[in-house]
């Protein structure tokens, strides 16, 4: 692979192609999760992870996956990472797993990495797939703590409240208070916020994509969920 | 159990392709299944130690260094509770004689259990109280966390008769707690629980404190 192929994988991962803004899947983590751009920003880690380990993965048994049974073994394998991801974090890095923990299982439920290994790890070498899975999962968490922060902004009025615990206390300093404490909509907190969040923002991201000239990707989502 | 009886149109014999497949998904799920194994081996021991300073640190919380000698965690009774559910009482000396004891309660928030944990000392009043493991709306409900606020550190000190028992309700059902904006029914259930352990506590005081 060149290296324009490379750039090519990051960009589609990070803007062009993002897992959320563009391809609409993972719906359920990026409505369900982003009370805050804490909770966004974690979950969207833990994704990140999980894809990049079960596209490599996928890729180094491609040859050996046979198309009649290759989706209960992709989920097999996203589940095993996830499992792993859960264990080691529970054991080894116990304050981190306190803040996170709740999400991890979630990601077995989300179909943009299955979405990912069929379309990408499934016919391409370890180190490509690899670096899709990454950077399809930094998008998600870039797009999952733009939602997290737009809600939170306008729903309690802070911006990375409770950074710190999640990043340790030198974080401290990225937890704002923009507005006072009983001016947040609370509406854009509690589940409709999320659709309403997400719709706005999937729209943001079509209409700079138009200025810049560029066509627009269509949602190739094989199901949202 | 009988399974009812469904005729086949063909009779069905085994392709070596099915095999094959069933054999490729079975080296899988070995595979797999031995990492799994082998991780859970290899992290339970660490597993176990990080639940109990949880544990620690969550019974430090309710019951004050200054008043016990001894290491509550593992100083335990177990008893019914109202709903006969079995709880561990963890309970603190000094010189032998139980100074407090500390237990989990539980109340119903906005979305299902909340667990928490009750410190109340010999005299029956409130050591301390921490939330376990709740469910709640993150920004809502969860400013029961004492990460996130200090209102459940307001029924320290506090007992059955103080306030009067029609007092010890939030302030939208007539007592003198308050709860959060957008949220009401959270405390509400974190102020039954706590009734209920203090309720708990008197009904069953001398065993408790029973210096056995």
């Amino acid at each position: 692979m060149s290296t324009g192929q490379y750039k090519t994988i990051v960009k589609d991962g990070l803007w062009d192609n993002n897992g959320v803004f563009s391809m609409l899947l993972g719906m359920c983590p990026a409505m369900a999760m982003t009370t805050s751009a804490t909770n966004g920003f974690g979950m969207g880690l833990a994704t990140a992870v999980v894809m990049a380990a079960s596209s490599l993965l996928v890729a180094a048994f491609r040859s050996r996956i046979t198309q009649e049974i290759r989706i209960p073994v992709y989920i097999l394998i996203v589940a095993a990472m996830v499992t792993l991801v859960d264990l080691a974090m529970n054991a080894w890095m116990h304050e981190l797993y306190k803040v996170l923990g709740l999400f991890i299982p979630l990601i077995v439920s989300n179909c943009l990495p299955l979405a990912r290994l069929e379309a990408f790890a499934a016919k391409s070498p370890v180190l490509p797939s690899f670096l899709d899975g990454l950077f399809m999962g930094l998008g998600f968490t870039i797009a999952l703590t733009v939602i997290g922060a737009v809600r939170e902004i306008i729903g309690s009025g802070t911006l990375f409240a409770d950074a710190s615990l999640l990043l340790g206390p030198a974080f401290k300093a990225m937890e704002l208070r923009l507005l006072p404490a009983d001016m947040g909509v609370l509406m854009m907190i509690l589940p409709p916020g999320g659709f309403l969040a997400t719709g706005l923002l999937v729209v943001a991201k079509r209409l700079l994509d138009l200025r810049a000239g560029k066509e627009i990707q269509m949602a190739g989502a094989h199901g949202v969920a | 159990m009988n399974a009812p009886h469904i005729p086949l149109a063909e009779p069905v014999t085994l392709k070596p392709q099915t095999l094959r497949h069933g054999m490729i998904l079975g080296i899988f799920c070995f595979g797999f299944g031995l990492v799994l194994a082998i991780t859970h081996q290899i992290t339970s021991d660490d597993i176990a130690s990080r639940a109990l300073e949880d544990k620690q640190n969550s019974l430090s919380q309710v019951i004050p260094e200054r008043i016990h000698d001894n290491n509550p965690v593992t100083d335990t009774l177990v008893m019914r509770n109202a709903g006969d559910k079995e709880i561990t009482i963890y309970r603190a000396r000094m010189g032998g004689k139980v100074t407090g004891v500390a237990y989990e309660i539980y109340g119903t928030g906005y979305a299902g259990e909340m667990k928490l944990m009750l410190g109340i000392g010999a005299d029956g009043r409130v050591l301390g109280v921490r939330v376990l493991a709740h469910k709640e709306t993150p920004g809502l409900g969860d400013k029961i966390e004492v990460k996130k606020g200090d209102w459940i550190l307001r029924f320290d000190g506090l007992s059955l008769g103080n306030p009067p028992p029609e007092r010890w309700k939030v302030k939208k059902d007539g007592g003198q707690f308050d709860q959060f904006a957008g949220a009401t029914i959270t405390p509400r259930g974190v102020l039954a629980a706590i009734r209920g352990g203090l309720d708990f506590f008197a009904e069953n005081k001398t065993k408790l404190l029973e210096a056995k």
